[in-house]
């Protein structure tokens, strides 16, 4: 038994894991909205604009959650906008408006990468591409929970909202609550979420956080916040499975976090197909 | 409303003129956002309160987006609606619209109590809860329309025609006087087109106004107050009953 406690002896990984389960609770939560709304190209293409606001934070030495956070609500404004006026806009599809602004910003976070003055300036980078949850500082600890109580108090109080405009935004938009600026809420919500899931799987596999619970619970789950709580219940599994990996056999945790995400999505699929 | 300040749409909620018809409409033409093509072109009618209007049309022709704009839900290009005296929104919830079955994300897990719920949330508005009466009125509801037995059941595990059933309790629930019903038998089974017809002449005799869309008028056993007939956006026929 002295092996399952053996890794939590350690402050680095307590610090790791607390960051892990709290950003693992909001993206999964939110996820069940981004799975069941269609929205896991946008969520996709948030975790990868962070990368601008991350390289300015790097070269200017502000705190990098707060450049990446700016670079987020820029980015879940712009997609908010150009998604409520894409209808409106002959020939150009709402997944066409969110490529051009997520190809657009990663582009940016490259160029500006290559413009990042001495070199070394950018070494501390590759951590926040591919994530590292063991050197969590306490000022992003603060937060990563900052941000998911800002994220689980919006979901609960507006609960009925997003649900009924997830299923019927005319109905939404019928009595008043407005459609437009619920997807405008949740896209900023996923802005929150992806900053905090930066910290602990990077910039490149954050989006498997919303994403890949979600869409397991979803094959289990018949309702919306049973599907909720199995969600966080597989992401917390994950992050813990990550973190163990990554002490005993030096794996990458944020990457394995997001593997082991995978592996309990197609072992879900598989039991799916053979149970019927 | 339970809480003034926490109306959906903000503080402009009017009371109705009690003299003025359930729905005037005057040289009104739409088009969609981003096209300056009219789709509806110079209509004109006037609904009395407490009618019944059909109003039929083949696929289009233009029936869906005048329910949709007399929601508030396309904007005008030109002209006027009045809804019971007021601007359209200026009182959204007197009015409630239900859409094609096609409109709807089926997939979405939530069950048909909660479905037809969502037609009391106009009167709770932002941070409040449907209360008991809210569920007392939405019970009644799903008895009357047969829907009470599948209450706990998936709104994507129903058939067509109980799903049609699912939408007109919802804007049932609402309490609305003006209801707009876009092909509210379509898919529907002769069993559940009784128990829609049988919801409709009990709202007629509460004094609701009511528009019903079809393509096809010989699916509706009842009569109808008057007959409106829409052809590539204009209006081809008034019937009796409608003011034209």
């Amino acid at each position: 038994m002295a092996w399952i406690l053996e890794p939590w002896s350690m402050q680095f990984m307590r610090d790791g894991l607390l960051a892990g389960l709290v950003a693992g609770l909001s993206c999964a939560l939110l996820g069940v909205y981004v799975v069941f709304r269609r929205m896991a190209f946008a969520g996709e293409a948030m975790s990868h604009t962070t990368l601008p606001g991350l390289v300015l934070a790097q070269i200017y030495g502000w705190n990098l959650a707060l450049g990446a956070l700016l670079s987020n609500l820029t980015t879940a404004i712009g997609i908010g906008i150009l998604s409520a006026g894409a209808s409106r806009r002959r020939g150009v599809r709402e997944d066409a408006m969110i490529g051009v602004v997520f190809t657009g910003m990663f582009a940016l976070g490259i160029i500006l990468t290559s413009l990042g003055g001495p070199a070394g300036s950018m070494a501390g980078l590759s951590h926040l591409l591919f994530g590292n949850i063991l050197s969590v500082a306490p000022g992003d600890l603060k937060f990563i929970i900052g941000a998911s109580v800002v994220i689980v108090g919006a979901l609960a109080l507006l609960h009925k909202e997003f649900e009924l405009s997830s299923y019927d935004s005319n109905y939404a938009d019928l009595i008043g609550i407005g459609s437009t600026r619920l997807r405008m809420a949740i896209l900023l919500l996923i802005a929150l979420a992806v900053v905090s899931g930066v910290q602990v799987v990077g910039v490149i596999l954050t989006s498997a956080l919303l994403i890949t619970p979600a869409a397991t619970a979803s094959m289990f789950a018949r309702r919306l916040i049973p599907m909720m709580a199995l969600s966080v219940a597989l992401s917390w599994a994950a992050i813990i499975g990550g973190l163990y990996a990554a002490y005993y056999i030096s794996l990458p945790p944020g990457a394995t976090i997001v593997f082991v995400c995978a592996l309990l999505f197609v072992a879900a699929w598989c039991w799916r197909k053979v149970a019927g | 409303m339970k809480r003034e300040w926490l109306a959906y749409g903000g503080l402009h909620l009017h009371a109705p003129d009690p003299a003025a018809p359930a729905l005037r409409v005057v040289d009104l033409n739409v088009g969609y956002p981003g096209s300056n093509a009219s789709v509806l072109y110079k209509v004109n009618f006037t609904l009395p309160a407490g009618s019944r209007l059909a109003l039929v049309g083949p696929n289009g022709s233009g029936k869906s987006t005048l329910l949709k704009t007399i929601a508030g839900l396309l904007p005008i290009q030109s002209g006027e609606i009045a809804v019971f005296g007021l601007k359209v929104r200026a009182c959204h919830h007197r009015t409630s619209f239900l859409p094609q079955r096609e409109e709807i994300n089926w997939r979405f897990p939530v069950d048909v109590l909660r479905f037809v719920t969502a037609g009391r949330y106009v009167h709770c508005g932002w941070l409040t809860r449907p209360d008991d009466h809210d569920h007392a009125v939405v019970r009644q509801i799903l008895e009357q329309l047969d829907l009470i037995s599948i209450a706990h059941k998936l709104i994507g595990e129903l058939s067509g025609g109980q799903q049609q059933r699912v939408l007109l309790a919802r804007s049932v629930a609402q309490g609305s006087d003006l209801l707009l019903l876009d092909e509210p038998l379509n898919a529907v089974d002769s069993a559940s087109r009784l128990l829609v017809a049988q919801v409709l002449d009990r709202l007629q005799a509460q004094g609701k106004s009511m528009i019903v869309s079809t393509h096809d008028i010989g699916t509706h056993d009842h009569p109808f107050d008057g007959i409106l007939s829409l052809e590539h956006g204009a209006l081809r026929e008034v019937t009796h009953g409608v003011d034209p």
